[in-house]
C-alpha cells in the first residue's frame, strides 16, 4: 500500500474523472513531506478525495473549502494547503470565497474539479453547465448560460491560473506541482467527465490541447487563452496549460503583522 | 450616596462622545465610579448623539433616568432631554447655536475659533466650563487633557484655560478615597480577557455592536492577529480552519451575522473544533434597530445549529464579567473542543464601565495528545474528549463535517460506528453539564437573599434589576451560564420562592421559556422591547403593580 493511501473504500463511479485527479495529486506530492501538507475539501463527489489520501485533512461544508484553507494557512504558514473543490461547491454555493481568496492572494492551491454539473445530487445544472442542460431540475433545459470561471479569476487578481484535464494525468501532475510551488493564490481548473450524468470524455479527448508557456505575465494574453473556449458544448479547441502567472506578496505576509509589544496590564494602566 | 448624571449631546460629528469621555475621566480620577451610556443613530453626520455619564461614590452598572446636568452642543439636545432634567439641574449650552433662557450659555464655537481652533473644539469649551462649574482644579483637567488629546493638545489647553478663567465656580466637588479604576467598554474588556487566556486570532465581518472588538484588537499590539473577511460564513469557517491548525480563535458579530454562522457552528460541534463566537445583540428581527440594544436572540442562540448539539453559552452583564468570561470561555472551548457563545448586547458592548478585576485569567492547557501509540483524532474515550493534535505535529490529523470513525474518515455504512461517535459526543455534553453543575458562579445572587420574592434576569437587565430590587428588598438571581443550564443552582436559589418575576428585554419572555423548560415557572414577566435599555424606574413601576 502506498503510504499516501488510507485504504478507505472508494465510491466514485467507475470511469469517474476524479480517479485521474487522485493519481496525479499523489504523484505531485510524493516528494513533499506529508507532515507539512494539509488538504481541504468542500462537499460533493470531489470531496471524497480527502478520505482517500493519508495526509492531514479538513473535510469542510458545502461551498466552504476555501475559507477553511485560508484559515489553516494563516494559522500555520509553514503548511502547504491545497483545497479541492467542485464547480457546484465554489462556483455556486461558495463563489464569493473564490473571488476573495484570489483577490487577497491567499497562499493556497485550489483544485477545481469541474465536471460542469452537480453530480452527487444526481445531476442538476451549475454555473458552468452548458445552456440548455437537461437535468432533473431543468427537464426542458437549463435557462442560463455558463460563466467562464478563469476569466472571473483573472478579474479577481488571481496570481496563478491554469487548466488541465483529468484524462491527461502527466499534464495534470506537472500543473499541480507548479501550482503548489507558486507562492500566492493558484488555481488548477481540472476538466473532468461525469460518466453518469454528463460524459464529456470524448469531447475533451478530441478538443483539448496543451499550450506552451508564453507571456505568462500578460493579462491580455491570458484573457485570449482563457476566452478561446467559453464552456460551450461544441467548442473547437480547449486549451490546457498555465495561462497566467505573476509574483505578488501572499496574504499571510501582509496580514500577519501583530507583534506582542504591549500587555493587558499596560493597557489597563493607560485606561485610568 | 452621591449619584448624579451628566448628559452631553450634539449632532454626530460634533464630538459629544469625546467630551463625555473626558468629563468621565476627570471624575474618575477624583475617585468616582463611572458608567457611560453612548447613544447614536445609524448615520455618520447629523442626527442626534449623546453620552450619559453616571457618576457615583459606589459602583454603578446602569443608567439613571434623571439628569443633573445637560451639556448641549446643539438645540436638539435641549429639546430632547430637558424633560429628564431634575428641578435642581443645570444646563450648559453652546450659545452659538442655541438660544435658551436658563443655565450657562457660552459662545463655544466663537471662543474655539478666537483661540485658533476649529468649531469642533466647541466640545473642549464645554468640558472646561463644566469642570470649572463643579470646581475641578485646573491641574487635574490639564493632566486628563494630556492623556486624551494626543493631537492638538496645546490649542485645546489654550481654549480650556481661557474658559476656565471666565466661568464661575458654583460648587466644589469632593475628592473620594476610592482606588482609581480603568474605564473600559464591555467589548474592550472581553477582548482583554480573551488575550489573557491566549487568544491568537480574531476574525470578523463588521457588524454593530460587535465591531469595536475588531477595532480594539486591530489597533493594539497584543500579538493577536485580526482579519476581516468577506462575510460571516467565511469568518467562522476560517476560524475553524485556524483552530484545527492549533490557534485559539474568536469571532464576533450580531444576530444577523450569527445567523449566517450557524452552519459553521454545527460543523464545529461535529468536528469538535473550539471557537468562541461573540453575539452582541441589537433589537431584532432582521436588521431591526441596529444601534440599540435588546435580548431577543436568546432563544436563537440556545437553539442555533442543526443536529443534536450542546455548546457553552454565557451572558456576562458588565465589563468585569466580560473580562472574566472572555478568558474563561476560551479555556472551556479548548478544554471541551467545542464552539462556545458569549451573548451580550449593545448596552454592555459599547457602554463604559470601571473595571475591577477580582480573578486572574490565565491560559489553561488543551487536552493535547500524549504522543503515545497510534494517533486517532476522534478516539473513543470515557469522558468523550479525544486527544488533540495539529497538522505539522508528525501525525495525520483528519477532521470532517461528516459523521466519522475514530480516524476522522467518513462513516456512513456502519450503524454501530455512527452510534458510537454520537454517544462519544453525548458523554462530552454530559461532562460539560457537570462542569457547569460544579461552577458556583454559574449564577449570581444579589439583594435580600432571604426574600421569597425573586427577580430572575440575565445580561444587561441585571444592573437595573438589582437597583430596582433594593427598593422592595427582593432577591435577584442573575443567570450567567445559560448553556448547559445550571439547573441545580437555579432550582436551589428559587427553591422556597413564593413569587418569581423574570426581567428581560425581549417581547416573548425568552428567559421565562428557558426557565420553564428547566422546571422553573415565572409567575410574572417584566419585558421591555422598545430597543432602549430597561431602566430601574420602569422595573420599579411594574413591581409596584405586581407585589
Amino acid at each position: 500500500m502506498n503510504k499516501l493511501d488510507t485504504n478507505y473504500k472508494n465510491t466514485w463511479c467507475p470511469g469517474c474523472g476524479n480517479f485521474g485527479i487522485l493519481v496525479a495529486f499523489k504523484n505531485a506530492i510524493k516528494d513533499e513531506d506529508p507532515n507539512n501538507i494539509a488538504i481541504v475539501s468542500g462537499i460533493g463527489c470531489h470531496a471524497k478525495i480527502v478520505d482517500y489520501i493519508n495526509v492531514n485533512s479538513f473535510y469542510s461544508l458545502h461551498g466552504r473549502a476555501l475559507p477553511a484553507a485560508e484559515g489553516i494557512k494563516l494559522a500555520n504558514p509553514d503548511l502547504k494547503v491545497i483545497a479541492f473543490t467542485g464547480d457546484g461547491d465554489s462556483l455556486d454555493e461558495g463563489i464569493s470565497h473564490l473571488i476573495h481568496a484570489a483577490k487577497r492572494n491567499s497562499d493556497i492551491t485550489v483544485v477545481l474539479h469541474n465536471n460542469r454539473l452537480f453530480a452527487l445530487t444526481t445531476g442538476q445544472f451549475t454555473a458552468v453547465s452548458v445552456e440548455g442542460f437537461k437535468g432533473k431540475s431543468t427537464p426542458t433545459g437549463a435557462p442560463e448560460s455558463p460563466i467562464n470561471p478563469l476569466e472571473l479569476l483573472l478579474a479577481s487578481n488571481a496570481t496563478f491560473i491554469s487548466r488541465s484535464y483529468s484524462g491527461n494525468i502527466k499534464h495534470l501532475e506537472e500543473t499541480l506541482k507548479r501550482a503548489i510551488a507558486h507562492k500566492g493564490f493558484s488555481i488548477v481548473e481540472v476538466l473532468e467527465p461525469c460518466v453518469s450524468f454528463f460524459n464529456t470524455t470524448e469531447f475533451y479527448n478530441n478538443k483539448t490541447y496543451v499550450l506552451d508557456d508564453a507571456n505568462l505575465d500578460s493579462r491580455e494574453e491570458a484573457l485570449k487563452k482563457i476566452r478561446e473556449w467559453n464552456y460551450e458544448e461544441n467548442g473547437e479547441k480547449v486549451p490546457l496549460g498555465v495561462f497566467y502567472e505573476v509574483s505578488k506578496l501572499p496574504f499571510y505576509e501582509r496580514v500577519l503583522t501583530n507583534k506582542k509589544e504591549e500587555t493587558v496590564e499596560d493597557i489597563l494602566k493607560e485606561l485610568i | 450616596m452621591k449619584d448624579f448624571t451628566i448628559l452631553v449631546g450634539g449632532q454626530a460629528g460634533q464630538g459629544s462622545r469625546k467630551a463625555g469621555l473626558v468629563i468621565a475621566k476627570i471624575l474618575n480620577s477624583l475617585g468616582y465610579r463611572i458608567f457611560i451610556y453612548d447613544d447614536y443613530q445609524s448615520l455618520i453626520r447629523g442626527g442626534h448623539s449623546f453620552s450619559k455619564i453616571r457618576v457615583s461614590d459606589k459602583k454603578v452598572e446602569g443608567q439613571s433616568e434623571e439628569l443633573d446636568y445637560i451639556i448641549a452642543l446643539d438645540k436638539e439636545t435641549i429639546d430632547k432631554h430637558l424633560d429628564s432634567l431634575k428641578d435642581s439641574g443645570t444646563v450648559l449650552f453652546n450659545a452659538d447655536r442655541i438660544e435658551f433662557k436658563k443655565g450657562l450659555g457660552i459662545k463655544s464655537e466663537t471662543i474655539a475659533k478666537e483661540e485658533g481652533g476649529s468649531s469642533i473644539m466647541a466640545n473642549t469649551v464645554m468640558i472646561s466650563a463644566f469642570a470649572k462649574t463643579i470646581g475641578v482644579d485646573f491641574e487635574l483637567l490639564k493632566n486628563v487633557f494630556q492623556k486624551e488629546f494626543k493631537k492638538g493638545l496645546d490649542i485645546n489647553l489654550k481654549i480650556a484655560e481661557r474658559v476656565y478663567v471666565e466661568v464661575i465656580e458654583k460648587t466644589k466637588i469632593e475628592k473620594l478615597e476610592n482606588k482609581i479604576l480603568p474605564l473600559i467598554t464591555g467589548n474592550e474588556a472581553l477582548a482583554l480577557g480573551s488575550v489573557e487566556a491566549g487568544l491568537d486570532m480574531y476574525y470578523a465581518y463588521p457588524m454593530t455592536p460587535a465591531t469595536s472588538i475588531l477595532h480594539f484588537l486591530a489597533g493594539r499590539k497584543l500579538g493577536v492577529e485580526t482579519i476581516q473577511l468577506e462575510n460571516e460564513i467565511a469568518v467562522i469557517i476560517a476560524a475553524l480552519g485556524s483552530a484545527y491548525a492549533g490557534k485559539r480563535t474568536m469571532i464576533g458579530t450580531s444576530g444577523g451575522g450569527f445567523a449566517l454562522m450557524t452552519e459553521g457552528l454545527s460543523f464545529g460541534v461535529m468536528a469538535e473544533i473550539p471557537v468562541v463566537i461573540v453575539n452582541s445583540q441589537r433589537t431584532g428581527p432582521a436588521t431591526g434597530v441596529p444601534t440599540y440594544s435588546g435580548q431577543s436572540d436568546l432563544n436563537f442562540v440556545l437553539n442555533a445549529g442543526h443536529g443534536d448539539l450542546v455548546k457553552f453559552t454565557v451572558a456576562p452583564s458588565n465589563a468585569d464579567e466580560c473580562y472574566e468570561w472572555g478568558g474563561r470561555i476560551l479555556n472551556l472551548a479548548w478544554k471541551y473542543q467545542t464552539p462556545a457563545v458569549v451573548l451580550i448586547d449593545k448596552e454592555i458592548s459599547e457602554s463604559t464601565f470601571n473595571l475591577d478585576i477580582n480573578s486572574k485569567i490565565e491560559q489553561e492547557n488543551n487536552s493535547l495528545w500524549n504522543q503515545e501509540g497510534e494517533y486517532r483524532r476522534y478516539e473513543i474515550t470515557e469522558n468523550g474528549i479525544s486527544p488533540l493534535a495539529f497538522p505539522g505535529n508528525g501525525v495525520v490529523v483528519k477532521t470532517t463535517s461528516y459523521e466519522h470513525d475514530q480516524n476522522g474518515l467518513t462513516a456512513e455504512e456502519s450503524e454501530e460506528e455512527i452510534t458510537a461517535m454520537q454517544e462519544k459526543r453525548l458523554r462530552k455534553f454530559e461532562a460539560m453539564q457537570e462542569e457547569v453543575d460544579n461552577m458556583e458562579d454559574a449564577i449570581k445572587i444579589f439583594g435580600n437573599k432571604d426574600s421569597k420574592n425573586v427577580l430572575i434576569t440575565f445580561g444587561s437587565s441585571t444592573g437595573p434589576a438589582i437597583e430596582a430590587a433594593e427598593k422592595f428588598d427582593l432577591k435577584v438571581v442573575q443567570i450567567v451560564v445559560l448553556e448547559p443550564f445550571p439547573v441545580i443552582q437555579v432550582t436551589e436559589a428559587v427553591g422556597d420562592a413564593s413569587l418569581i418575576v423574570c426581567v428581560e428585554q425581549n417581547a416573548l419572555g425568552q428567559l421565562a421559556s428557558l426557565l420553564a423548560k428547566n422546571g422553573i415557572e415565572a409567575e410574572e414577566l417584566i419585558l421591555k422591547y422598545s430597543s432602549r435599555v430597561i431602566q430601574k424606574g420602569e422595573i420599579e413601576d411594574l413591581l409596584k403593580e405586581i407585589l
